[in-house]
This record gives C-alpha cells, sequence and structure tokens, in this order.
C-alpha cells in the first residue's frame, strides 16, 4: 500500500512523525478510501471538535475504550485534517487491505473545525462532540461565526440517530441543538463556585446567535463559558445531562469532582489542573455515554489519565521540572495562565511565538490575552519564537518582565530558560502549536520519552 | 510639554468591537501619556450610552464581526452619531480600526449584498465583493502620509483581515499608501482614510504599541486641540521598536 510506504520513509527521515503524508498519498490515490477504511470499525466512530479540547478530550475518550474493552483507533498525534485521519485508518490495515482487529475496533478522531463536514461524510459517526468555540485563526476561518455554519452543514449531514454531544455552558456550541434534529446529550459545569468574579476581555459571544441581543450570565467560567440566558428571546442554557455538581482542586493541581449523569452520582480524580480540563473530561464522560461505554471504565480511565502531549505534559530536565501548556487563543491561554497563577513558588517561564500557518498568521490576539495574570509571580521570562519581539512588548505592557530575554532560535532558548531555572523548581514552557512540535522534540530527547509517533492514544 | 496635562479618551463599543486586540490601542495610548507624567483616563461607551460633546480628545472604536458590527451601526444612527459627527468637525482625534472604520464611512454593503448605512464621517465606501471572494488576509506595510503641518510620517505595520473593499471619494485622503499587503482594497495602494483629526484603518496587531510615531501622532494632535501640534519626550522605545522591525522584515516574505 503506497500509503504505508510513505509513512515508513518520512519516519525513516525523521520529520515530524510523517503520518500526515502518508494519509495525504493515499487520498491521491482512493478519495474514498477512508470512508471504505472506516466502514470495517466495528463499534464505529466519534469525532471531537471545537477550538480547544478535542486532543485531550480524545484522548481520554480512547482512553475510556481501552478501560471497556474496545480497541480505539485514533489520530493521536493531533494530525486533524482528513489527510491525517486517513493516515491513521491506513496505519491500522493488515496487508490484506483490512482493518486490523476491526470487530472489536471504536474510531476515536479529533477533527479541525474546518474539515467536520468532510469527517461526517466519510466516516458516518456515531457521536460528534462538539466541546467549545472561541476567536482562533480568525486569518484562516474569517469570523468565527463561519465555523458555527459549516458545523451546521455538518450536522444536517449526519445518520439520523447519531448523537450531538454539546457543551451546555457554551452558547454558540448549544445553538447547534435546535436544527439538530438528531438526538442530543448536553454536558456542563453546575459548581457555580468556580465562577469567577469578572468576566474576562476575551469573551467571543456577547450576543445571542438567534437574536442579536446581549447575553446575561448568571456564573461565568472563562470567556463565554458559563451559565447564559437571553433576555431577548429566551434562549437559555440547557440543564446538562452530564454535568460537575463539585470540584475540589489539590494543593498538588489534581481535582475531586463530582459528576451527575442519568446513572446517578459519582465522584472521580482528575489528574489534571484547570477547570478546562474538567470540562474536557466532562465532554469524554459524555462521549462515552453517547458510544455506550460502562461509566465505571470511563472515570477509572479518566483517574488514570495521562496528559496529551504539549498538554500540561511534564518532563524532567537535568534537574529540573519542565512543564508544557500549548497556548493558542486567548480564552486557552487565559487558562493556563491562571493554572500558572495558582501553582506554588516562583514561575519561570519559557514564552513562544510562532506565526505559522497551523498557528495563525494574525498574532493579534496576544493583546486580548490576559498576562496580567502571572505579573505577581514570574521570575526569569525568556521569549523566543518568530514573532517573540511583539511578545516581549505585550509582556513588558502586562508587567510580566520589564524586559523579557529575547532569544530566536528554539534551541538556544530552552538552554537559557533552563539555566535560569534553579534545580528543582519549575519551568513552565508555553508554546503556540508549530513550536509546541519544536519544544516536544528537543525535550523529549534530553529527558529520553519516546517520539509522539509512537505514542498510544 | 507640561507636566499634568490631561488626555480623556473615550473607548467605543469596548464589548462588542474588540475582536483583533483592539484594546492594545488603548493600552499604548493610556501608556505612553502616563510615561510622559500626563493623566490618561479612558471612558467606555457601550451601546445606549451617549457620548457627551466636548467630553473627549481622543476617540478609539475596534473591529467587530458582522453579527455585532450590525448592533453598533444601529446604536451609531439612533445615539451616537450626531455627537461624533460634531467630534470629528472640531477636530477632536478619532481613531477607527477595521469594523469601526467602515462603519463611519457612507456604507457598507455586506456579502449577501445587504446596505447598512454608515456614519459617513468619512468620504468613503465599502463593498464586500460576495461571500465566494477571498479576504485580503495578512501583514502589511504602508507609508503614512506626511501630516499638513509637516509631520514626517513614517512606517506603519500590522495585519489587515477583511471581507469588505473600502474606496476613497473626492473627500478622503489615504492615511498612507501601502508597501506590502493589499490596504483598501487591493488596488489602488491606498490604506486608511484621513480627514482633520480623524483617522480609518484596516491595520490590527494591535496597531499602536508596534507604530510609537503615529501612537504619538495621534497623542500630540489631542494634546493640541486645535493649536500648535506639541513635541512629546522621547521614551525608550526599544521593545516598540524592535517589533515594528520584525513587522517590517514579515513584509519582505
Amino acid at each position: 500500500m503506497a500509503g504505508r510506504a510513505a509513512g515508513g520513509a518520512s519516519r525513516a527521515l525523521r520529520r515530524g512523525g510523517g503520518t500526515a503524508i502518508a494519509g495525504a498519498i493515499a487520498q491521491r490515490i482512493d478519495s474514498a478510501l477512508p470512508a471504505r477504511l472506516a466502514g470495517q470499525i466495528g463499534h464505529g466512530c466519534a469525532l471531537v471538535t471545537g477550538t480547544n479540547g478535542k486532543t485531550t478530550t480524545a484522548r481520554m475518550l480512547a482512553a475510556a475504550a481501552r478501560e471497556a474493552g474496545l480497541q480505539p483507533l485514533a489520530n493521536p498525534s493531533g494530525s486533524n485534517l482528513m489527510r491525517g485521519i486517513t493516515a491513521a485508518l491506513i496505519s491500522e490495515t493488515g496487508a490484506t487491505g483490512s482493518i486490523r482487529n476491526g470487530a472489536d475496533r471504536v474510531g476515536i478522531f479529533e477533527v479541525d473545525e474546518a474539515v467536520l463536514p468532510h469527517a461526517v461524510r466519510a466516516l458516518r459517526p456515531r457521536a460528534v462532540i462538539f466541546t467549545n468555540l472561541f476567536r482562533d485563526q480568525l486569518d484562516r476561518y474569517g469570523e468565527a461565526d463561519a465555523v458555527v455554519s459549516i458545523w451546521q452543514r455538518a450536522i444536517s449531514d449526519l445518520l439520523p440517530d447519531a448523537t450531538l454531544v454539546v457543551n451546555a455552558d457554551d452558547p454558540a456550541v448549544a445553538s447547534l441543538i435546535e436544527a439538530a434534529e438528531r438526538p442530543v446529550l448536553t454536558y456542563g459545569i453546575d459548581d457555580v463556585s468556580q465562577a469567577i468574579d469578572e468576566p474576562e476581555h476575551a469573551s467571543d459571544y456577547k450576543l445571542c446567535l438567534t437574536c442579536d441581543e446581549e447575553l446575561d450570565y448568571d456564573a461565568t467560567f472563562y470567556g463565554h463559558i458559563g451559565h447564559w440566558c437571553c433576555p431577548g428571546c429566551g434562549r437559555t442554557r440547557p440543564a446538562p445531562d452530564v454535568r460537575a455538581l463539585s470540584i475540589d482542586a489539590n494543593r498538588d493541581g489534581s481535582a475531586a469532582v463530582s459528576i451527575a449523569t442519568a446513572d446517578g452520582e459519582r465522584e472521580f480524580y482528575l489528574p489534571l489542573s484547570g477547570l478546562y480540563n474538567v470540562a474536557n473530561a466532562l465532554a469524554a464522560t459524555a462521549g462515552a455515554v453517547a458510544l455506550g461505554l460502562p461509566m465505571d471504565a470511563a472515570l477509572r480511565a479518566l483517574a488514570a489519565f495521562l496528559p496529551a502531549f504539549g498538554r500540561q505534559e511534564r518532563f524532567r530536565v537535568e534537574g529540573r521540572d519542565v512543564v508544557v501548556l500549548l497556548g493558542k487563543n486567548p480564552t486557552g491561554l487565559n487558562q493556563v495562565l491562571r493554572t500558572i497563577s495558582a501553582g506554588q513558588g516562583a514561575q519561570h517561564l519559557l514564552f513562544f511565538l510562532n506565526d505559522g500557518i497551523a498557528d495563525g498568521r494574525d498574532i493579534s490576539w496576544i493583546w486580548d490575552a490576559d498576562y496580567e495574570i502571572i505579573a505577581a509571580g514570574a521570575r526569569g521570562v525568556t521569549v523566543s519564537g518568530t514573532r517573540a519581539d511583539e511578545l516581549a512588548l505585550r509582556l513588558s505592557y502586562a508587567d510580566v518582565a520589564a524586559e523579557p530575554r529575547v532569544v530566536t532560535e528554539t534551541r538556544a532558548a530552552m538552554d537559557a530558560a533552563l539555566a535560569q531555572t534553579p534545580p528543582g523548581e519549575m519551568l513552565y514552557v508555553l508554546p503556540t502549536y508549530t513550536a509546541m512540535l519544536e519544544v516536544r522534540e528537543l525535550l523529549a530527547a534530553r529527558a529520553g520519552v519516546r517520539p509522539y509517533w509512537e505514542d498510544t492514544p | 510639554m507640561s507636566e499634568n496635562q490631561r488626555l480623556r479618551i473615550a473607548h467605543l463599543y469596548p464589548r462588542l468591537m474588540n475582536i483583533y486586540g483592539d484594546r492594545g490601542n488603548i493600552m499604548a495610548l493610556t501608556r505612553r501619556a502616563r510615561a510622559r507624567g500626563m493623566d490618561a483616563d479612558v471612558t467606555e461607551l457601550g451601546a445606549g450610552d451617549a457620548l457627551a460633546a466636548g467630553a473627549f480628545d481622543l476617540i478609539f472604536a475596534g473591529g467587530a464581526q458582522d453579527r455585532e458590527q450590525r448592533r453598533v451601526a444601529d446604536d451609531l444612527r439612533t445615539v451616537k452619531g450626531d455627537s461624533l459627527r460634531e467630534a470629528v468637525e472640531a477636530g477632536v482625534v478619532m481613531l477607527a480600526v477595521c469594523g469601526g472604520y467602515q462603519l463611519f464611512g457612507a456604507h457598507y454593503t455586506d456579502a449577501t449584498g445587504a446596505q447598512l448605512p454608515g456614519l459617513g464621517l468619512f468620504d468613503i465606501w465599502t463593498e464586500h465583493p460576495g461571500a465566494g471572494a477571498a479576504r485580503l488576509v495578512g501583514n502589511v506595510v504602508a507609508e503614512l502620509e506626511p501630516g499638513d503641518d509637516g509631520w514626517e510620517g513614517g512606517t506603519l505595520v500590522g495585519f489587515e483581515n477583511h471581507g469588505g473593499r473600502t474606496m476613497l471619494g473626492p473627500g478622503a485622503r489615504p492615511l498612507a499608501r501601502v508597501r506590502s499587503g493589499h490596504g483598501n482594497n487591493g488596488r489602488d495602494g491606498t490604506e486608511g482614510v484621513r480627514y482633520k483629526n480623524a483617522f480609518g484603518t484596516y491595520l490590527h496587531g494591535s496597531l499602536l504599541p508596534k507604530n510609537p510615531r503615529f501612537a504619538d501622532r495621534l497623542i500630540a494632535l489631542a494634546l493640541a486641540r486645535g493649536g500648535d501640534v506639541p513635541d512629546l519626550a522621547p521614551l525608550d522605545d526599544r521593545l516598540e521598536q524592535a517589533a515594528h522591525d520584525a513587522a517590517l522584515r514579515l513584509g519582505g516574505r
């Protein structure tokens, strides 16, 4: 199979895993290939889309499926366009041209927001999970509203019994319910003690998508995520089917979450920090319900969860703890900054700002993110990436550092940041997407971690 | 340059029109004024809030998506339009970025062909060529036109992302000439508009933090209040200049 050979060749050349290259070649040869292979997956497919949380949610759901005795088939490297999905299918195809162990498998794919209509037509999913919708890569999508239209088009192509799993706390995502004409499962955070006092500047849906009236909030968790209602047309946050009743953050960054579903109330342990990860866990749990997986298995999988690469992934490098926190849009980054400021001790920081196509060429979003959150605790600050100079200016405006050290080259920046972090202390690395790939490779080599394409989701 | 001067800034629709880092422009104005010992205060005016005549030295409006822009157009027509027009005619400094820029023109025809009436502060009009047309997106380097008082201009750097094409009428002068990027319409080489002390532009990014010369020009014009434009004390702009120079280099790629 031409695709598999290309994957091997590209991996042999050690360029970025090469998973998507195999998919691109195979797609050119046979555009019906993903549909044919997906049709052999015995337990069907679930798709995860949305601005933030795709990778983590999909990984959590795959872990739940494995815990339930199924064999997940996923696109683990965050390669979430059709070519990446096709590559994942090919890599699980045997010499006969069939998916290996097809009967025991379930497909769990994270899907780029704009690619969802194609993925729906090719993969005929049983469930689609919509996590949230924030402004992101506006240079690519034009407007966030355009993404809502793309999703509505995808939903109209879903099988009639496919389930929509929807974040009730996001008014833009919840607006998908109205015309869905499909089963819907909602999830959300009921614990209003998690609300912030002042709404964040970066709130992307202030107006009702139905009537353009300004939305009211009883509680705001982050961005435009919260308990919303529209004073104009009366649309309101749906009562979630899967909901977090209480969330208790532990000092080590983990959380104890009490969750309610149709099966009753349960407790689970989540070894990740940040309210956005609780939302990811709820999305995955609701996805497990939609796929008919046992709740026990889903919650066991969450308790044993290891972070997806670049998302709170931890490394031990030369006596320092290094944690990598991907931040690529204002709301996601604000959550990361809150997580850092809640940590203990001094905060040594290494930022990367790239403006590649996968990052978004437009970096204006850094002026909407609240770097001010970490002004008090920041100690050594190093800035790198293709747009390091602009980020240095933003950080000086935020009083994070009067004059951040700018080191353009990635490896040199990492060396400088490690050198100024005392042994035994924590270095926080905050890259954009393309920088995260480089950073992760550097850190993995220094800490002795497997390359990500050998990683099982 | 006297101490304790006061810069009164109105930020129009900060909740509705803020999609491209627009608050960075407000940060730049207040920070640069305060660094010189001035008082700088910002009044946020949302939909429904009146704009008091003579209350402000500098008025700023940012960009938005079409949904928010419709709501702002209503408010401009019914609440703030007349006092904004008076302020601009009286020489108050105004900066309108992207969506704000479009709404201050004669009209905006959206992708469906529907026409949204503008305020007519600028002799410009904007037409979206339709949903199939490419948006004008990317890094821009432009050359500011000199001022009538002998101000030299300089380079302006930023990022543009707009579907609408803006045309200048006979009563409008461009803010700048495009060196790289699309500008107003991708055809005539103009970027933005200026009328009296009011300026419109497609450049965000944020615009003012990394264009300190233009930021200071706005502050100086605001302090002049129609009289002689003062010279502002220089600031340590090493970080600002580095960000400006980095954006200049992007113009070449």
